[in-house]
């Protein structure tokens, strides 16, 4: 925990960057930049976990560890997404919202 | 002192997310990510989490942005503005969004929390033993599925970024 620092002014942070993060989502037209916001999303999510295991429950590591789950989990998101991204621009040349329209089939 | 670092780190990583979500230049917003993240790493560090402060910059700073500044110069001109979002699109987004903010807040504002006495600084051996622990409340499981899937994801993402032109 942090000298002086309470919990509420974390939580308070980091929920301020989570709702960030939903205002990109739903604002933003371009794919890259929505996997942005939900990387924001992600992040936020993640400091809460840390937050309240070394706050309100020192004695125990669940919020410590699945914090590393939650990040390696993000970057396995990024990485297939991005793919996707890739190959959609090989597919329609474009890669904002409104010009995927098309599934396979 | 330790108050002063946060409120400054806490302003860097608000300033540059409001930045990276609004900036209409798509390199710019990725370079702003970019702080949001090493920001997010300071206050891992100062929790006394080095070990999590170090994973978020090497995944995050090294791994997740290189991938993005990459997707960003493969399907777009450097100079490339985005879209302007409409204004009524905005707006929505802005209330929505607000309304969320205000509710969660009041909610953790008002919520009574038990703070524990006592810090703990949480130690790389603490986190290796739990993950490859096999007794109760250990976490060899997730740590295995979670390895699975990181090589699911590999095969993966190599096989669909391959595929085929639609309209050749």
């Amino acid at each position: 925990m942090i000298e002086g620092i309470s919990i509420y002014e974390i939580l308070t942070l980091s929920t301020v960057v989570f709702f960030i993060g939903v205002y990109g989502f739903f604002t933003r037209e371009n794919l890259i930049t929505i996997l942005m916001s939900i990387e924001l999303i992600l992040n936020a999510s993640a400091v809460n976990f840390v937050v309240v295991n070394t706050y309100l429950y020192p004695d125990f590591l669940q919020g410590a560890v699945f914090s590393v789950f939650i990040i390696a989990m993000a970057a396995a998101e990024t990485a297939l997404a991005i793919a996707i991204i890739i190959n959609l621009y090989k597919l329609v040349s474009s890669v904002e919202v409104k010009d995927t329209d098309t599934l396979k089939y | 002192m330790e108050r002063i670092i946060f409120y400054i780190l806490a302003l860097i990583i608000v300033v540059f997310a409001v930045a990276s979500v609004s900036s209409r230049k798509i390199l710019r917003a990725v370079m702003y990510l970019l702080f949001v993240l090493i920001g997010i790493s300071g206050i891992y560090f100062m929790i006394d989490y080095s070990f999590l402060g170090a994973i978020q910059l090497a995944v995050y700073g090294g791994g997740v942005i290189v991938l993005f500044i990459f997707s960003v110069l493969l399907v777009h001109h450097v100079e490339l503005e985005l879209e302007i979002t409409p204004l009524r699109k905005k707006l929505i987004a802005g209330a929505v969004t607000l309304t969320g903010l205000g509710i969660t807040l009041w909610a953790i504002l008002t919520f009574p929390f038990q703070q524990a006495a006592g810090a703990r600084t949480i130690e790389v051996s603490d986190i290796g033993k739990s993950l490859l622990s096999v007794d109760a409340g250990g976490f060899i499981l997730p740590f295995e599925v979670i390895s699975v899937l990181l090589f699911a994801v590999m095969i993966g993402a190599i096989v669909i970024a391959k595929g085929k032109k639609l309209n050749k």
